[in-house]
């Protein structure tokens, strides 16, 4: 796991351009390798159970369902994606860029919807907005009709009530991925562009926007793999989309086979668009230099009508994604236990949830900061390659996701059963599946790609310079990863560590499947209740999700823009003026 | 350095997850039985708990909406699972066509369920029945009886609520349509009901009788018992939207109403076989069978177990006599029909 950490004493030989440092580094390319092979190895069992498909699903796809599910995916896709990409640019600039009432509270807030499960938030909003709800109730009694019929409302249940919801919900990762390059961002670059005579708005478009692409990008792509991905609440909303049409596949027509070929085939489009992404922007570097805190020019004060405009901008998708549906589940919850009291044993979820995303962040986040890194110094092919293999399980529905899982996992059981059989004459029977550890290898399969894309944009933002100085004032490589790049690194590993914890809390298919017997966590809870049809009885697990999550994205918040320590600030400003 | 605290943090959280986890019941013991379960535990946990208290044999469950069956193949010879539980006959033929179930031989449980619920090789057995019958508006249908057949005729043009033609439940009626009248008469019936639909499916059933009583459609397809959560749940909205509705038995024109079953297969490597047997012969039992339609309102699988008055209150069930294996065999071609007729679109 610390391959490249313990990387040998040869390449300080090597004290040309920071990218040739690793390049020969054989301990960085097995390493990865390593990780590479454990993390795909579920996505490789996929393909092994697509390869072995008797039946051919292909034509009934081509045929029937593509023509509908594709129209319904890519509008989904297009509508979410717009949508976070908008709500995040905007929000992201405004509270970093600008000053006006409430602005250090959206900082923080405008994260919370992160904290909320996307099925969750599409059973409330079909409470809130349907035919009952509170708000077509008034609309009834307000014009006197009595019967839904006598008047036209959107209806929530369709594809654009899918693109609100998962929208509203996803765009925090486009906000703060972009909000942590717009602190970065060093002001000059923008005092150039307004020198040159740009206006403020030109400035945005052309300069700040385009530097902070790759971090865009990798929010974007993050919210789009989950709205692909997404079967609990498309399929609540009614939208046709591929996972949907994967899960009939295998789940109605008995074809796992067909089903994981479909999977394999819209995870290689996923992989195209990635790819595609980055051949886009290959010949462009954006790693420059931070900025140092009076390097980030004072922020704009906003008065009169642009305030409360930009109040408005961040307090709309705050409250559409966070305080309206956190709001519904807490009147739910405040009335169950009224009702009930409260039951003790919903403290034991707690702990399981904690427990699992816990370990699964800690896990993640090192294996993402080793494979980030592995990447940053050794920039062979293979080794790209390989880095992005490790993100492809992000990419797939949990469900199958899950399957695959347990293919390598059950192998695995199988070989320390059979050694402990021969050794000891002792069998220890299924040891991994039989316990939490299939789930956290799961969330660490799904969720790596978002620790590795959070590292690697921290690491985008540290000049190698920074690196070779310290090497050349005498620091070992360890010294130099230590006192340079992990400080320097800290808001993106937090970042990184707590997008995991907060996501593996929320993820549902994968924890069912995988858990051991008669476990809970606050999300299998909440399904329960929702499958017996009472999804309101599970509001105080819901909530808890939502709490359990709150705290971390309050920390989240405060990191991921905190300060560099001064002797940092130093070094980078050296760093910055060589260039 | 700044970081060690984290890393301390991080530390602990490690050791506490392994702590937390190596704390949980990992395999199983000879006084316990396993089940792996389609179906959402909490309803049937007190007919286990009774169980439990018979006999002293620990029941552990799991529980997930899809995989469990592939979960059990790939857990091979050392699956800790005796027992599956399903809420739809395809689910189990899905189970017992993938290879992980063995045959149960019963003189009890032949003795007390009906021929046509059970599996003539004793790979499955039903626990429950549950009917897909239409919900319709109190105030604006007057029809004592239906036909499934009719669903598709043009005088509900833009009346029927029903959920995702890809449900299980939909499936499976939806196969027993082309068991009875071959597939190409069945796609023009779907055709029809698809005509017919107020509203695109989402949902589940009880959406069907929430939008009744927005006067949103006059006439949802739905499980029986869902008739009896709503109106006697504790949820006060539910309570209205049960009420808003009447329910009609439809049946086949040639035939009775289309019943679906809840249902448990053996393990083919199951660990406790015999707890597993005494669980299978005690979920029949009077006691548990009076569980499943005084908590859950579904029909009790054996004849002679009395019905409560909710239960009754759904008029008679003449359950159609076609075999479930047909059902279940005919459900691909079912879901294939779906996306061809564009049922969820």
């Amino acid at each position: 796991m610390t391959a490249s950490a313990t990387a040998p004493p040869t390449a300080r030989r090597t004290a040309s351009p920071s990218g040739a440092l690793f390049r020969h580094d054989r301990f960085a390319v097995v390493g990865t390798a390593l990780v590479a092979a454990i993390i795909a190895a579920p996505v490789a069992a996929l393909f092994a159970i697509a390869a072995s498909g008797q039946d051919n699903v292909w034509p009934h796809i081509f045929g029937v369902v593509l023509p509908n599910a594709l129209l319904d995916t890519a509008a989904l896709l297009l509508g979410v994606g717009l949508v976070v990409t908008v709500v995040g640019v905007v929000t992201a600039w405004l509270v970093a860029t600008c000053r006006f009432p409430g602005r250090s509270l959206f900082d923080w807030a405008l994260l919370l919807p992160l904290a909320m499960p996307t099925y969750i938030v599409a059973y409330c909003y079909v409470e809130i907005l349907d035919a009952f709800g509170p708000v077509q109730s008034a609309y009834r009694h307000l014009f006197g009709f009595v019967s839904r019929r006598d008047y036209a409302f959107p209806e929530i249940r369709s594809l654009y009530g899918a693109i609100f919801v998962m929208g509203m919900v996803l765009y925090p990762y486009v906000y703060l991925c972009a909000r942590a390059v717009f602190f970065m961002q060093s002001a000059a670059v923008l005092d150039v562009a307004r020198t040159l005579g740009a206006s403020r708005t030109a400035a945005f478009f052309r300069v700040a926007i385009p530097l902070a692409r790759p971090a865009i990008a990798v929010g974007v792509a993050l919210a789009l793999m989950e709205t692909l991905n997404d079967i609990g609440a498309s399929e609540y909303l009614g939208v046709q989309s591929l996972s949907v049409a994967v899960y009939a596949t295998w789940v109605n027509r008995g074809s796992l086979a067909g089903a994981a070929q479909i999977a394999c085939v819209m995870l290689l489009v996923v992989v195209a668009l990635i790819l595609l992404e980055r051949f886009g922007r290959r010949q462009q570097r954006y790693s420059g230099s931070a900025a140092r805190p009076h390097d980030r020019g004072s922020p704009v004060q906003l008065a009169g009508i642009k305030a409360w405009g930009a109040v408005a901008a961040c307090l709309l998708p705050l409250a559409l994604g966070f305080l309206v549906p956190a709001g519904f589940l807490l009147r739910e919850a405040a009335g169950l236990i009224a009702r009930n009291g409260f039951d003790p044993e919903f403290l034991v979820f707690v702990r399981h949830s904690m427990t699992l995303a816990g370990s699964a962040a800690v896990i993640a986040c090192a294996l993402g900061f080793l494979l980030a890194h592995a990447e940053q110094h050794a920039r062979g092919r293979a080794l790209g390659v390989m880095v992005r293999l490790t993100g492809l399980g992000y990419a797939l529905p949990g469900t199958v996701l899950a399957i695959g899982t347990m293919v390598p996992l059950v192998a695995l059981d199988a070989a320390i059963d059979a050694a402990t059989r021969s050794l000891f004459g002792l069998s220890t029977g299924l040891l991994i599946m039989g316990s939490g550890a299939a789930v956290i290898y799961a969330y660490v399969v799904r969720f790596l790609a978002v620790a590795t894309g959070t590292v690697e944009t921290g690491f985008h933002k540290i000049s190698p310079h920074l690196e070779m100085a310290a090497r050349t004032l005498g620091r070992t490589r360890i010294g130099a990863l230590a006192t340079i790049e992990l400080p320097l690194l800290r808001p993106a590993v937090a970042t990184a560590a707590l997008l995991v914890f907060v996501d593996a809390m929320k993820e549902l298919p994968a924890t069912l499947l995988l858990r051991p017997f008669d476990f809970e966590t606050l999300s299998t809870s909440v399904y329960g209740y929702a499958a017996r049809g009472s999804f309101e009885q599970g509001a105080v697990a819901a909530l808890a999700i939502v709490v359990a999550a709150f705290l971390p994205v309050l920390w989240l918040a405060r990191t991921s823009r905190i300060p560099l320590p001064r002797e940092m600030v130093a070094l980078t400003s050296w760093e910055g003026a060589s260039h | 350095m700044v970081f060690t605290g984290r890393l301390v943090l991080a530390r602990i959280l490690c050791a506490a997850g392994l702590a937390a986890l190596a704390a949980e019941p990992t395999l199983a013991q000879s006084n316990e039985v396993n089940i792996y379960t389609y179906r959402e535990p909490g309803l049937i946990k007190p007919a286990l708990e009774a169980f439990t208290k018979a006999t002293g044999i620990k029941v552990n469950t799991l529980f997930a909406a899809d995989g469990l069956a592939e979960r059990m193949r790939s857990e091979g010879s050392n699956s800790p699972a005796d027992l599956l539980i399903a809420v739809d006959i395809g689910r189990l033929q899905q189970a017992i066509d993938l290879g992980v179930t063995q045959p149960v031989k019963s003189e009890a449980l032949d003795k007390a369920i009906p021929a046509q619920f059970r599996d003539p090789q004793g790979q499955w057995y039903a626990l429950t029945l549950r009917s897909r019958i239409a919900y319709v508006a109190k105030d604006r249908v007057t029809d004592e009886a239906l036909t499934y057949e009719g669903l598709a005729d043009a005088r509900w043009r833009g009346k029927i609520c029903i959920r995702s033609g890809q449900h299980a439940y939909n499936t499976s009626l939806i196969a027993a349509f082309i068991a009875r009248h071959g597939e190409a008469k069945t796609e023009t019936w779907l055709r029809g009901v698809k005509a017919n639909q107020a509203r695109k499916p989402s949902g589940g059933d009880r959406e069907g009788a929430r939008d009744i009583l927005a006067g949103a459609c006059d006439l949802a397809i739905g499980n029986s018992y869902y008739v009896g959560l709503m109106r006697n749940g504790k949820d006060e909205d539910q309570r209205k939207w049960g009420n808003a509705i009447r329910t009609i038995n439809p049946t086949f024109e040639d035939g009775g109403t289309h019943v679906n079953i809840s249902g448990i297969v053996m393990a083919r490597y199951a660990p406790n076989r015999a707890n597993a047997q005494r669980l299978m012969e005690f979920l029949i039992s009077d006691g548990a069978q009076h569980v499943f339609s005084d908590l859950n309102y579904e029909y009790p699988v054996v004849n002679e177990a009395p019905l409560p008055d909710t239960v009754k209150s759904f008029g008679t069930l003449r359950p159609d006599t076609l075999p479930l294996n047909e059902v279940a065999r005919n459900r691909k071609a079912a879901s294939v029909l779906v996306d061809k007729v564009g049922f969820d679109n």
